[in-house]
């Protein structure tokens, strides 16, 4: 097979840096697989390793620094057959920690190369993750203060099923490559190497040293067994294919004439729990059975089962405009903390407001008409109160008819929620 | 005519469905959260990919990389998300790569209020890029423009390449609203253009009469380059300074000239001496106050613009060329104000607004209008 190697655009590696000699091998690499360019694709970040992809006659994208796993993730998913190989350094390795970490979890069939020295070449010899604490760089002392991250113990720990260490001298190192890219899922070479350009002007480093350092590590070559398992996007793929399609928006066709003309607020007070949201929804599902426009604004705190809940209801015979509410003609008042929430509501409300409220709360005075109900006295779950307070005023045909409120029931519950519903409906209506 | 209820989050994402978007890569962030449930439901049963990114920082890189791919994409997050997009909105933008990005946003500044509203974002998604080149800025009033800009959103990221944004607002997002799918109007679906047959693919060469490179997706028979490093045509690196500059004109001009395409908006009473010009969800109190000042006979007219980004310049000169007064509403402590100040030199410009989480009353517009 031909070399895949771009031979307008030969590397530009400093003299004995070892990035020229993984070069050689992932093109060997390549060749030995019979992989033409359009069957590979090679992403790579910042850094004298975010070069490669130029050095190649593939597909390429070159990204944003620690970045290049995300893009491949994006690339591979919707490319599956492609081989993807990202090229990373130690630096990339650092800043892109989290995505080195997720990819490990999540086993994509990506191969990741990252060209470990120890140092940032390009721009000035910094400290990076690797480099050891007694080494010369360009960060003065700092590097003396962190520990070097051995991120082949970190991608086992992670879950990363194929975790190769070696140095990038050894004879057979595209042999290494092209076992890694074979691998069907997330695979890792932590290639050694030496950084002639920065490093070794202050460190001495060999391929020697490189190998003895590396022969006091726990060997790592290839196959993590306790990580196997199916890599991510054939599971991905078999798991979307057993998934239901999506049930469309429900439609409501106007079957109902509506109970008033003109526009109608209602605003629910109470707290997590209560189903103050659900009881909007189905105030709003009813409005669509008569034809109405709707609107419901909520508003609530970040808790979840805690703190008050808000449910602001328009409906109306005319586009809603504003989805706030002033002026209610209806308030149902059923926790003192959602009362509290909106004290400054009952200011501006007259004798042609209606509140609904359960005893025991304390409304800021207003002229509203109040009618209190005891819904916990009739047996009705506190879950239940804002639908219960509902049935009230279909009672009335205020804001809505009985007939909209059941068309609401079925369009939003099914089985045996849908005749729980309506349970409640008929207790309230025959009890309250 | 059959309504449904949902919210605009939701309508977003049946709206990115409908316009083929087929990825989707998010993390979950109130006020965004119900997009990416809403795609999680909907597209892997069609064949689509939805994911959840370990970050911000990844759920975007993901739909970079899918893009370049060849698939429609698009993610959701607010306007903490939106930080940590910047940098590869940068790349985004200036490496051509289609995207649909949502910001549905919350009160800030920083982690602010999640589950209140504001619109104080809209600076920082024209700024927020390194190199300050242009993008484009949808804003929905309500959830019927969430369903038809977010398909408008996916035929510009396609034509023009570029990273596309829907300014939403939790008033907006996470607002259910009765909403009648079947009777809103489509546009023609928009994919991004490949090479005429017998034209060689280069990655960012611009054949004559064209602003855009044609696209051809990493992983076809064609080999693609692509590259976040300033560019050459052939998406190699480049130091050439006149191929730089003659880039860097491009990418603003491939929008700027072209924004009178896209110039969306709603406009009512235009010939009043007083206009309001406003955007998002205070439209609708915008609406109310200007029916409100025509029933006490003081009509005023009322701009509402729904592309922000490149400035409709032409379309706000245009609709303001009655008015000697114009009061700008904006859910923040005044943004886009200036631009309108800089559009309408010689006109007087007003700015009332507000940011603490509630909406801007249809009655504090009438005053900002009458008592200015």
């Amino acid at each position: 097979m031909d070399s895949l190697l771009n031979k307008d655009r030969p590397p530009v590696f400093c003299p004995g840096c070892s990035h020229k000699r993984i070069t050689t091998a992932l093109d060997k690499a390549f060749r030995n697989m019979g992989l033409k360019g359009n069957e590979v694709g090679i992403v790579s970040d910042i850094g004298c390793s975010g070069l490669f992809d130029t050095f190649f006659h593939t597909h390429a994208l070159h990204g944003l620094h620690g970045r290049a796993l995300t893009y491949a993730a994006g690339i591979k998913l919707a490319r599956p057959e492609l081989k993807v190989v990202v090229t990373m350094g130690d630096g990339g390795q650092g800043i892109g920690g989290a995505h080195l970490l997720a990819a490990c979890r999540r086993n994509l069939d990506l191969t990741l190369l990252i060209l470990n020295n120890f140092n940032f070449g390009m721009t000035g010899g910094q400290f990076s993750a690797t480099t050891p604490p007694d080494a010369q760089v360009g960060s003065r002392f700092l590097n003396q203060l962190e520990r070097p991250l051995d991120v082949c113990q970190v991608a086992r720990s992670a879950g990363a099923p194929y975790v190769t260490r070696c140095s990038s001298y050894r004879k057979d190192l595209a042999a290494i490559i092209e076992q890694a890219i074979r691998f069907e899922g997330f695979s890792i070479i932590d290639m050694w190497g030496i950084c002639p350009g920065r490093y070794t002007r202050s460190n001495k480093l060999t391929p020697k040293m490189i190998e003895a350092s590396l022969g006091q590590l726990p060997p790592l070559e290839g196959v993590v067994a306790e990580n196997a398992r199916p890599e991510y996007g054939r599971r991905y793929r078999e798991l979307a294919a057993r998934q239901h399609p999506a049930a469309e928006p429900v439609k409501i066709e106007k079957k109902f004439d509506p109970p008033q003309i003109g526009r109608r607020e209602v605003t629910l007070l109470g707290s997590a729990g209560q189903r103050i949201l659900t009881a909007g929804e189905i105030l709003c599902l009813a409005g669509l059975s008569a034809g109405l426009k709707a609107t419901q604004k909520n508003d609530y705190n970040i808790t979840v089962l805690r703190g008050p809940s808000i449910s602001e209801l328009v409906l109306s015979t005319e586009e809603i405009g504003f989805t706030g509410i002033d002026k209610p003609d209806v308030i149902i008042a059923l926790s003192q903390e959602g009362i509290d929430r909106r004290k400054s509501l009952f200011g501006s409300i007259d004798q042609d407001t209606l509140i609904i409220q359960i005893p025991g709360v304390t409304l800021p005075p207003s002229q509203a008409t109040i009618h209190t109900v005891n819904f916990k006295s009739s047996g009705i779950r506190s879950s239940d109160w804002a639908t219960a307070a509902l049935v009230i005023l279909a009672k009335s045909n205020t804001v809505l008819t009985l007939q909209m409120l059941n068309a609401a029931l079925e369009a939003r519950f099914s089985d045996k929620s849908l005749s729980a519903a309506k349970d409640l409906v008929e207790k309230v209506k025959d009890s309250l | 005519m059959a309504l449904s209820f949902m919210e605009g989050n939701e309508a977003i994402a049946w709206g990115a469905l409908e316009a083929g978007c087929r990825f989707f890569a998010g993390y979950p962030i109130t006020p965004a959260t119900t997009i990416l449930n809403t795609m999680l439901k909907i597209l892997p049963p069609k064949g689509g990919i939805c994911l959840q990114g370990e970050d911000e920082i990844a759920s975007i890189g993901f739909c970079l990389g899918a893009s370049m791919a060849g698939m429609k994409a698009m993610t959701a997050t607010s306007g903490p998300g939106i930080s940590l997009y910047s940098e590869q909105i940068s790349f985004a933008v200036g490496s051509e790569i289609p995207i649909v990005i949502v910001d549905v946003q919350r009160l800030g500044p920083s982690t602010g209020s999640a589950t209140r509203g504001a619109d104080g974002d809209i600076n920082f998604l024209r700024w927020g890029n390194s190199g300050g080149l242009p993008v484009i800025v949808l804003t929905p009033a309500d959830v019927n423009d969430c369903f038809y800009l977010t398909l408008q959103a996916f035929n510009l990221a396609e034509e023009f390449r570029c990273p596309v944004f829907i300014a939403s607002n939790k008033e907006v997002g996470m607002t259910r609203e009765s909403i009648d799918l079947a009777a809103i109007e489509r546009p023609a679906i928009i994919d991004r253009t490949p090479p005429p047959s017998g034209e060689a693919f280069v990655p960012f060469k611009i054949s004559a009469g064209r602003t855009v490179p044609y696209f051809q997706p990493i992983g076809d028979t064609v080999l693609v380059r692509q590259t976040s490093s300033t560019h050459g045509p052939e998406g190699y690196i480049t130091i050439d300074p006149d191929q730089i500059a003659a880039n860097q004109n491009r990418l603003m001009r491939k929008l700027h000239t072209a924004v009178d395409r896209f110039s969306f908006f709603d406009s009512y009473l235009e010939n009043s001496d007083t206009m309001i010009l406003t955007y998002g969800v205070t439209t609708r109190a915008a609406q109310v106050a200007a029916d409100v000042l025509k029933n006490e006979g003081r009509p005023v007219s009322l701009l509402v613009l729904k592309t922000l980004w490149p400035v409709p310049v032409n379309l706000i000169q245009k609709k303001a060329q009655k008015a000697s007064r114009v009061v700008v509403i904006e859910m923040n402590l005044g943004q886009y104000v200036n631009e309108i100040t800089r559009v309408l030199a010689g006109k007087r410009v007003d700015f009332y607004g507000q940011m603490d989480g509630r909406l801007i009353t249809p009655k504090q517009i009438k005053e900002a209008v009458v008592n200015g």
